[in-house]
């Protein structure tokens, strides 16, 4: 009798719990070894890309929110950021301190879900409760400053939708204080746990050299060995003027990757910390009426105030023509935005360079190889939104 | 500000091969260059090698449609932005394509341009020529049309949708 050795195709997803969404894989298998790793996307794409032509530029900031719904301030920042250099503005000081200082709490609520998720797929439980407790205080704090507890739409060209809320900073200082303590609680379970250890040391390796041919940004690229942030390389919003590290890694395995992340929150909550304490007063929008809109008591007062309402909330603002790209360290990797504008009040095309995206092209060199099993911790570990891999 | 004809890669560029750069111009303090279309393989290449340039990371790449815009010339404009990790630097390319032109592929430089071509291909219809795997990305692969032309109808949904075409 011969034996015939064959390997077997199967679908992973797209509705599969560890999959993070809608991805769904192709793998080709040899027994339980992951032989070839196809991944398909776009069961969630939206056509964000082509609504943005349709809408002036102020209404394009809701369907940011929709890409990277985990981290959605993220998202509005780099929209914001692209428009204001195509207008030539910068926003006052007090509005790049709220915004780093939201930008820093978001990559906190984004790596919690990251954290709880990645866990719940290794098998360890209570870390994903834990996680979602402190997770439910920050979406608290969204609802304040944006009246929404994940599509928040606060931050905006030109500056906020408005100042922080009263008793909002003693609501962060307080989380700030007691979340130090919640990391080393999530790190007691995890760290050095033997069978997290098991799980996630060794596996999916990504080389420094591959990743940055690969394009792969964030903390996936730091595991491997690559101090490249862009908070430090390039700074925006004022990041020069923070002190922080940028934790790396030095195997790219999907404990490194793990440990950067868990090592960012930390510097995460030193960043909003400072950002706190030198919050100055003052004005949040850029003192312009034709991209701002006055308070809206002005326009019982004041005839001209009245007019610029009515013009920027019927016509809008037009942008000058030209092209420009734009890119933060969003909790995922680069976010780039890429606007080219033809002049009038709608953006001509708007591309956005999604981290997730990029990032998931590695996941088949990570898993190749491989038993099925750690094709799960490796998802986990690349941490993709599917919203915004698809958009 | 900076001086477009003193960047570094422009004049190296320039230098190397005169021919294959049509255009450089600075806007809001980003370089771009435009090159020819059959040279962009060459010139991504040279980016990457050259030790004072080493652009080692594809940022990001993808497409406009000029349909509407009154410039004339070719209708497509594939956008590549290049960064290097160890100069930290930004630099970006254009290429421009007719319709039915292909595009050569830029994968055999950076591994990260695939998906990207993909996605450009899926939603501009531009053919990348030597791309390993030049499959709809983001659509499902029997979709007809590509979303982001300027001439892609958004009022209604597609005809040959509504018409049971698809089988």
């Amino acid at each position: 009798m011969t034996v015939e050795a064959r390997t077997m195709t199967i679908n992973m997803g797209p509705q599969h719990p560890s999959t993070h969404g809608v991805l769904r894989l192709v793998l080709e298998l040899d027994g339980e070894v992951v032989v070839r790793c196809v991944p398909h996307v776009g069961y969630l794409h939206t056509g964000i890309e082509k609504i943005a032509e349709a809408k002036r530029y102020l209404l394009v900031v809701p369907t940011t929110d929709r890409m990277d719904y985990l981290a959605p301030m993220s998202n509005n920042l780099a929209y914001s950021m692209a428009v204001e250099k195509l207008l030539a503005i910068e926003v006052p000081e007090r509005a790049q301190g709220i915004r780093v200082l939201m930008a820093e709490v978001t990559r906190i609520v984004s790596h919690l879900v990251w954290l709880g998720t990645h866990a719940l797929d290794i098998g360890a439980m209570s870390v994903f409760l834990y996680c979602f407790r402190e997770r439910e205080k920050i979406l608290d704090l969204y609802e304040m400053v944006g009246g929404q507890r994940m599509m928040t739409s606060y931050i905006r060209p030109g500056g906020l939708k408005e100042d922080l809320p009263p008793g909002f900073e003693d609501k962060v200082r307080e989380f700030l204080d007691d979340f130090p303590a919640r990391v080393d609680e999530y790190e007691d379970l995890l760290t050095r746990n033997t069978l997290w250890l098991q799980r996630t040391r060794g596996v999916g390796v990504l080389k420094r050299e591959e990743a940055i041919n690969l394009g792969v940004s964030g903390p996936t690229l730091r595991a491997s060995g690559v101090a490249w942030d862009v908070r430090k390389s390039h700074p925006y919003m004022g990041y020069e003027r923070y002190e922080f590290q940028v934790p790396q890694g030095k195997n790219g395995d999907v404990y490194d990757r793990y440990m950067c992340r868990m090592a960012e929150m930390r510097q995460s909550v030193r960043i909003a910390r400072q950002a706190l304490d030198r919050l100055p007063a003052g004005p949040i929008n850029v003192d312009d009426p034709k991209i701002v809109p006055p308070p809206k008591h002005r326009g019982k007062v004041s005839m001209e105030a009245l007019i610029h309402h009515f013009k920027l909330w019927s016509e809008g603002y037009s942008v000058p023509r030209g092209e420009v790209y734009v890119s933060i360290e969003s909790p995922r990797g680069e976010f780039g935005c890429y606007v080219v504008s033809d002049g009038s009040n709608k953006p001509y095309r708007v591309h956005y360079r999604a981290p997730s995206f990029v990032n998931l092209q590695a996941l088949p060199r990570m898993a190749e190889g491989r038993l099925v099993a750690d094709v799960v911790a490796v998802i986990g570990s690349i941490d993709i939104v599917l919203g915004e891999v698809d958009r | 500000m900076v001086e477009v004809e003193e960047h570094l890669a422009v004049r190296k560029l320039r230098e190397r091969s005169p021919q294959a750069i049509l255009e450089a111009g600075v806007y809001r303090n980003e370089v771009t260059v435009v090159v020819d279309r059959a040279a962009i393989e060459a010139v991504c290449r040279f980016l990457r090698d050259d030790p004072d340039l080493a652009f080692d990371f594809l940022s990001d790449l993808t497409a406009v449609d000029r349909l509407r815009l009154p410039e004339p010339g070719p209708r497509f404009e594939v956008v590549y932005h290049l960064y290097s990790m160890s100069r930290r630097n930004r630099l970006r390319l254009k290429v421009r394509a007719a319709e039915g032109e292909p595009v050569p592929t830029v994968t055999t430089v950076w591994e990260g341009a695939n998906w990207f071509e993909r996605e450009v291909f899926d939603l501009f219809g531009i053919t990348f020529a030597g791309h390993p795997d030049l499959r709809r990305i983001v659509l499902p692969d029997d979709w007809q049309g590509h979303p982001l032309r300027k001439d892609y109808p958004v009022e209604t949904s597609p005809r040959w949708w509504e018409e049971g075409e698809i089988t």
